[in-house]
């Protein structure tokens, strides 16, 4: 199985030398959306807290960066850190008071969003970040500023993204955390008796996605330029999230990247179609429609179907 | 301070609470009876606004009269979408329930999105005109007409909850589940209705806001949200606790709005519902939940 | 000798109940400490109060010389006690031997070891052919073996067991009581609830009464089965005159 990691890999990477810039642009968005599922599969999928507000760590991550790179003209590659360190910080706070206290289910999701909501309306009205009429990057085209001249170069940064979170991902599903997280899932308080000390890999689980969610931000601030709180930070990005994990199979190590390869480009093909004839958010009642369709008849998403698909193919 | 800024401030926080209220009672109704929390109870709002301006701008009706067949059109709203989709996900876990309503609120706010357009609306009715006078204070008659129609129709409900047949054994399946099943009650029959009912809550309320309140497809899932504030301060299950807990909400959004600026409101909310989740998650009227 | 667990003044209550007042036994190295009573005597929540699921009111519970209360159950665990629950918690999504892995993981911090820690206690148990099986699909009597399986792949020196023959028929329950030797032989010390009489007397070397939270008898099984306080407390006091002494 590893060696099909590796020519699928192979396979991405010399892509771009066949594809126009448009489709190189949706396939960033595959990898990007990937990323970001795969991230919120830890806590989400794997861990089993519904996060809602995710999206806040990807604005902090975004609005960190831009903000270092404006006002003290350090270099998103170390901006990202930072802004990866301070959403961190927000998934500790967050962890501390849903675990803490003992939210679960939807008081949890809650919370996350009621975090994500209240990081919005602050940025909305602080003039840092530009207010409620966001932030605006230069274009400099200029590498070291995470900038590049065409969009090849942020086709392979967003691909070693999903790669990224894939293989930490992976390496959690391998070792004792992964099974902790999953047992925790299953029911918390028969695995406190078995030694798991749930509070602790519930608060790892978040930090660790946190952290590299906000990475993520800054690819997004500097691959679109601008950043506005309510995108940034609102529930939509939030859903967008959630969905391909869902969709692809959270707790799955190939869900929301197969969820995002299903998702991505009928989102991007429905936006590009219909929004010529103004019908603007068609692709959304897809999204509801589905929602609705794993969660009646594919509660465990796509991916059992996919296993059983290159079972079988293997098998012949 | 300005004490007028403040008074008024109170004012318009107790006015407008009523409708928080009603908002409330309708979600705190369908959790109580089938503990699924609504995620598409804003965006059935929404929709609630919308059939309010159709009806305003085609049949000339005003909202303070219309909000009748809104509420009845959003409880067939109500009762088919949870004949169809809730009714399948009542035992599934949590995160089902709410990804399943997410689903929901998702199509009902695009498809307002594709018919109606992205453009704040707001209803037409001559009583957005009128202002009354109390001293230093004002209240027009939208607002106070949509306070004294909510406060109604929250006593309606209740006195349906409490005097009718149907009303009561919504209340016995809200309180005791099985109970109520081993006595013979369509339980079916009951969740179809509390869910309507809720439904129907949430779109008169709609329509009694149309008129002062600009309103887009993207104002479901902050109506929503909104909605399980008010729910979790007050007490989940508890439909006093929705009513009381609309009122404190309000005030404290519209003292919010006085104190540091209208635009910061929400975080007053926001960080109110923080400090219950923290510290007392059955809300303020609620029962602990097992 | 030292107690190996000591129980004091061990109190609590729910609102207006008293689960459990004023609690004292001790439970010596080895031992096969049997605890009964009627349905809400208080010995489930005596077990909780000992693993660290609930915190007590007021009294004291030592393990080996240390107090252990308001210690997490986790932490419980990684001292050397663990239980198994009155309904059994298998992780249903998980197999067989997954679920066996989380509890070898509190001592075999890499999964590989863990899990072949895990293959060798379902070995013993009789479940290794289940090993890949999702645990959701298991009878009731494999779920309970699960359960102990799981518990003992913690490598615990005192074994708390709730109710664990509760269902089983007669031929589950004989395989059971030799398992529970089996164990106890090993060198850990066994501490179980049980209503099914047959296990109590054959198993404890020595049995605790609860009633109404409290201690009522002591002794080794044929003292207490005479006992005219324990058949007061099952039967009624009609029957209490009748105990033979």
């Amino acid at each position: 199985m590893k060696w099909a990691w590796l020519v699928v890999v192979a396979l991405l990477l010399a892509l771009p030398a066949v594809l126009s810039s448009y489709a190189i642009s949706v396939f960033i968005l595959i990898f990007f959306y990937a990323f970001l599922g795969q991230t919120w599969n830890i806590v989400g999928g794997y861990a089993g807290q519904l996060s809602l507000g995710h999206a806040a760590f990807v604005g902090i991550g975004a609005y960190t960066a831009a903000i270092l790179a404006r006002d003290a003209g350090l270099t998103p590659w170390a901006g990202m850190f930072v802004g990866g360190a301070l959403a961190a910080l927000l998934g500790a706070v967050i962890g501390y008071l849903g675990f803490r206290f003992g939210l679960r289910g939807f008081y949890f999701a809650l919370l996350t969003v009621a975090f994500a909501e209240i990081a919005r309306i602050v940025t909305a009205n602080v003039e840092t970040t530009g207010g409620a009429l966001g932030l605006y990057i230069t274009f400099t085209g200029d590498p070291r500023g995470f900038q590049f001249a065409s969009n090849r170069p942020h086709y392979y940064i967003a691909l070693a993204f999903m790669l990224l979170a894939t293989g930490v991902t992976a390496w959690i599903e391998r070792h004792r955390f992964g099974v902790y997280l999953a047992a925790i899932r299953e029911d918390e308080g028969a695995s406190e008796v078995l030694g798991v000390n749930s509070f602790k890999y519930k608060m790892l689980a978040i930090v660790v996605s946190a952290f590299i969610t906000g990475m993520g931000g800054t690819f997004y601030a500097f691959y679109y330029l601008s950043l506005q709180p309510n995108t940034v930070f609102g529930i939509p990005l939030s859903v967008e999230i959630v969905i391909r994990a869902i969709v692809g199979g959270a707790g799955t190590l190939l869900g929301p990247i197969l969820g995002s390869f299903l998702l991505t480009p009928l989102a991007e093909l429905s936006r590009a179609y219909f929004s010529r004839g103004g019908w603007t958010g068609v692709h959304l009642i897809a999204y509801g429609a589905l929602l609705i369709g794993v969660v009646l008849f594919l509660p465990q998403g796509l991916y059992p179907y996919f296993r059983r698909l290159l079972a079988w193919r293997s098998r012949s | 301070m300005d004490l007028t800024l403040v008074g008024q401030g109170l004012l318009n926080g107790i006015l407008f609470g009523g409708v928080y209220s009603l908002m409330a009672v309708g979600l705190s109704l369908i959790f109580g009876v089938m503990r699924v929390v609504n995620f598409a109870h804003g965006d059935m709002m929404v929709w609630g606004m919308y059939v309010a301006l159709v009806l305003a701008e085609r049949a000339g009706i005003d909202p303070y009269l219309s909000f009748v067949i809104c509420a009845a059109l959003i409880f067939l709203l109500g009762a088919l979408v949870q004949r169809t989709l809730v009714q399948q996900i009542v035992e599934a876990p949590h995160a089902m329930q709410i990804l399943l309503m997410l689903g929901v609120a998702l199509v009902l706010e695009n498809v307002a999105l594709v018919i109606f357009g992205p453009d704040p609306q707001r209803v037409q009715s001559p009583l957005t005109m009128a202002t009354l006078w109390f001293g230093p204070f004002f209240v027009d008659m939208a607002r106070l007409a949509t306070f004294g129609v909510a406060i109604l129709l929250t006593a309606l409900l209740y006195l349906f909850l409490f005097r009718t047949m149907l009303g009561k054994m919504i209340r016995a399946a809200a309180d005791n589940n099985y109970g109520a099943l081993v006595i013979g009650t369509d339980v079916n029959r009951v969740y179809v209705v509390a869910f309507g009912i809720g439904a129907a809550c949430v779109g008169a309320a709609g329509a009694l806001v149309s008129a002062f309140l600009p309103f887009q497809p993207a104002s479901g899932l902050s109506a929503s949200i909104t909605s399980f504030n008010i729910v979790i301060i007050g007490g989940m299950g508890s439909l006093i606790g929705a009513f009381f807990g609309g009122l404190i909400v309000s005030i404290a959004e519209s003292m919010g709005a006085v104190f540091l600026s209208p635009s910061l409101k929400e975080i007053v909310s926001f960080s109110l519902l923080i400090l219950i989740l923290l510290f007392r998650p059955a809300g303020l009227f609620g029962r602990r939940m097992t | 000798m030292a107690a190996f667990l000591e129980v004091e003044g061990l109190s609590k209550h729910f609102g207006g109940l008293h689960a459990v007042k004023d609690l004292a036994f001790t439970v010596r190295e080895g031992e096969i400490v049997a605890i009964i009573g009627p349905n809400g005597a208080g010995k489930t929540t005596a077990f909780g109060l000992i693993s660290g699921f609930l915190v007590p009111d007021a009294g004291q519970v030592r393990f080996r010389g240390r107090s252990i209360v308001g210690r997490r159950p986790h932490e419980v665990c990684a001292l050397g006690i663990a239980r198994t629950f009155q309904i059994v918690r298998p992780f249903p999504g998980l197999t067989v031997l997954r679920n066996v892995t989380v509890g070898a993981l509190a001592r075999h911090p890499h999964l590989r070891t863990a899990e072949a820690r895990a293959r060798a206690v379902l070995e013993e148990m009789g479940l290794a052919a289940k090993s890949d099986r999702p645990a959701g699909g298991l009878t009731l009597a494999e779920r309970k073996r699960l359960e102990l399986a799981r518990a003992l792949a913690t490598e615990p020196v005192l074994l708390l067991l709730d109710e664990v023959m509760a269902g089983l028929n007669a031929t589950e329950t004989e395989r059971f009581l030799d398992l529970i030797r089996a164990i106890n032989r090993r060198g850990v010390t066994i501490l179980l609830i049980e209503h099914v009489m047959r296990a109590v007397m054959s198993l404890s070397g020595r049995i605790i009464v609860l009633n109404y939270g409290e201690r009522i008898a002591e002794g080794p099984p044929a003292t207490v089965a005479n006992d005219p306080h324990v058949i007061e407390a099952y039967l009624g006091e009609d029957y209490a005159g009748a105990a033979q002494s």
